[in-house]
């Protein structure tokens, strides 16, 4: 379908998980006419982007607060949310490590600082390293709100400033855990299957996120206000359309369909 | 006339030094002042997040709570209201965040628009006496009877004092400095300790001791080193240095204060390194021979003769290389890692002012509390700084004239 773009580049601000995602679907979207600029600067900055009108689509990795929905309903916006592809955050440990699988409940004493030993987990006599993302980041937002159930991190914690740092720092600590973007796995990390049943424990792979039987997954979001439907449409049916969605796989992230 | 103008010429020339050294210090002082206006506001600011209160039933005898004792309540350390020292009809302390509403109300009641929240959440609050609740302020306006706790400001004591650094957390933000002060007082005085002896001693030796040859290749490679940047270093200290430490010192985990030191020690070395030897390499050789002259060795030369002369080039060498390795940020975040606790030893992983900011400020909102928490963290480093410069500029001066 052909269609006359504007001249106009669609902006995209905000989050920085969303970034590489939004620029190769910017890069694809050039190809066939369309522009597309992506800025990346954190969840949080692309909501308030979108609020002050400094941006036409704010890409988020967590849904908006109710405390940033409320500040819209008062400046009279109204908001569209748009699923663009789903994410998926793996628990990694040290290869050397014996378990392989945790619950939850686990999860969360683990990241809040219950329980310290790998041996009351089943595992080693050694001391249980947490690796997390900075408090800035989205993914440590959304593990949060998901696994910990809002509760915070213990103080503890190493707070490393990205994600190639964590897969270097839990590769070569021995009682290391942390948690990465299913993008980001590779050999040098083993993957933790987790359960919030207690029951069924399953591993996160693709095809267990489609699928929904891996609990830790989250949606990308688009967010854009309603008046501006118009100009969004081509590069929001770009990203739904099946080239779009194919791009997503290959970022390592899940397609929506 | 042709003398006339020259003079001209050199008045303009004088004028423009003079104009450039005034902006240039005056920029410099605007910087500072903009550093400190930026952070003050935030013994203005609420300990809980802005826009949002606490409100409990209104038959709660509670008064108010402190930050520490909001983050132990939501999360879920301290459980019932007797640990808080009141007497609650239900004993057990039950959350209430916006997200929980729907266990209570079916979302269809709710209004698209929010309009009657208000009354829902009140209506929630009412049925449940042991209920705390953490809703928008926007949420308690018509017809709400709950009361709401007034927590007062954050005051500089515990933002001083307070040993959690949490800034996002829900609902009271822990702004406690003092775990990251220490972090960086820790790193930045082992760097210190480690760069300033070895520093000083290549400059000696390349200064003084080095022949042709060996200064020849030592020099260039120096300045070489001076020039790498600093992501380089930190990615050097993360893949080389932390698992070294790791091994040597028989640890669980390699990010430590020490890997922070090394790294920032490695940096600060050619700075010292160079502008020392240039001020060593300035003493007059008169000087030298003069000494020679009257009988010292070479050595009661170097260290009575050509140390206090060129006394005010290495106390510059010294200052640069200590602010290099107190504000060095990326190296820094990427080896020690960002552990907000107060360290005991440097074999444990901390957390400094520079590597925090960096890696806050993006996302803190203008403005907010912890924006501003962050630029007083700023002012503190900036502090610091001046201190340790004074220290080092004093030392200094009290040499100088013991030489004179």
């Amino acid at each position: 379908m052909l269609l006359v773009v504007g001249v106009n580049a669609q902006k995209i601000k905000g989050s920085d998980s969303v970034l590489p995602l939004s620029q190769k679907l910017a890069e694809a979207y050039a190809k066939s006419g369309g522009r597309a600029s992506v800025t990346g600067g954190g969840s949080g900055v692309g909501i308030a982007a979108l609020m002050d009108g400094s941006t036409d689509i704010a890409q988020s990795s967590r849904k908006m607060k109710f405390g940033e929905r409320a500040k819209l309903i008062a400046k009279k916006k109204k908001i569209e949310e748009v699923v663009v592809a789903y994410d998926a955050l793996a628990v990694v440990v040290n290869p050397n490590n014996k378990v392989s699988k945790l619950t939850r409940q686990q999860l969360e004493d683990i990241f809040t600082g219950k329980i310290t030993n790998w041996k009351q987990v089943g595992g080693d006599d050694m001391r249980i390293i947490v690796y997390s993302r900075e408090t800035s980041s989205g993914t440590y937002e959304f593990f949060k709100e998901l696994v910990l159930k809002n509760k915070n991190y213990k103080a503890s914690v190493l707070s490393m400033p990205a994600t190639g740092a964590i897969i270097q720092s839990i590769k070569q600590t021995k009682g290391a855990i942390g948690y990465v973007g299913l993008a980001y796995l590779n050999s040098e990390v083993k993957t933790i299957n987790v359960s919030f049943d207690e029951k069924n424990f399953y591993a996160p792979t693709l095809e267990n996120s489609k699928n929904g039987t891996y609990p830790i997954v989250r949606p990308l979001l688009y967010y854009y206000d309603i008046n501006k439907t118009k100009v969004v449409n081509p590069f929001k049916n770009f990203v739904l359309s099946a080239k779009g969605q194919s791009i997503v796989s290959q970022v390592g992230y899940i397609p929506v369909k | 006339m042709f003398r006339g103008r020259k003079y001209f010429i050199e008045a303009l020339w004088e004028g423009l030094l003079k104009i450039s050294g005034s902006v240039t210090s005056i920029i410099i002082i605007l910087i500072v002042l903009f550093l400190f206006s930026e952070g003050l506001g935030l013994f203005k600011k609420d300990v809980i997040e802005e826009g949002y209160v606490l409100a409990v039933n209104k038959d709660n005898p509670i008064k108010d709570l402190n930050s520490q004792q909001i983050k132990d309540v939501f999360d879920v350390k301290i459980e019932s209201w007797k640990e808080l020292g009141v007497d609650v009809k239900d004993d057990k302390i039950i959350l209430l965040r916006l997200d929980d509403i729907p266990n209570y109300v079916p979302e269809e009641e709710i209004a698209e628009d929010m309009s009657n929240l208000d009354t829902i959440i009140n209506n929630i609050i009412e049925a449940n006496p042991g209920m705390i609740a953490f809703v928008p302020r926007d949420f308690t306006q018509k017809g709400f009877n709950a009361k709401i706790l007034d927590l007062g400001t954050i005051n500089l004591k515990e933002f001083v004092t307070g040993k959690e650094w949490f800034p996002t957390a829900h609902p009271a933000a822990q702004f406690g400095v003092m775990p990251i002060v220490l972090g960086t007082l820790w790193v930045s005085l082992g760097a210190i300790l480690f760069a300033l002896p070895f520093g000083l001693a290549v400059a000696i030796y390349s200064a003084e001791l080095a022949n042709k040859r060996v200064h020849k290749i030592l020099k260039p490679v120096i300045e070489l080193l001076a020039g790498i940047p600093s992501v380089v270093y930190g990615f050097f200290g993360l893949i080389v240095i932390v698992p070294l430490i790791q091994k040597a010192f028989n640890l669980d985990v390699g990010e430590t204060g020490l890997a922070g030191s090394i790294v920032l020690a490695i940096m600060a070395l050619p700075t010292i390194i160079t502008i020392a030897e240039d001020a060593l390499r300035s003493t007059p050789r008169a000087m030298k021979e003069a000494s020679l002259a009257l009988g010292a060795n070479k050595w009661q030369t170097i260290l009575k003769v050509t140390i206090p002369y060129s006394i005010s080039g290495i106390t510059a060498g010294v200052v640069l290389g200590i602010g290099r390795a107190i504000g060095e940020t990326m190296a820094v975040l990427m080896v020690t890692g960002n552990a907000a606790v107060i360290p005991h030893t440097l074999l444990e992983p901390v957390r400094t002012i520079p590597a925090t900011i960096a890696a806050e400020l993006g996302e803190a909102p203008k403005g907010g509390a912890h924006y501003e928490a962050l630029f007083i963290l700023g002012c503190i480093l900036f502090i610091i700084t001046l201190i340790i410069n004074l220290v080092v500029e004093y030392i200094s001066y009290k040499n100088k004239n013991k030489v004179a």
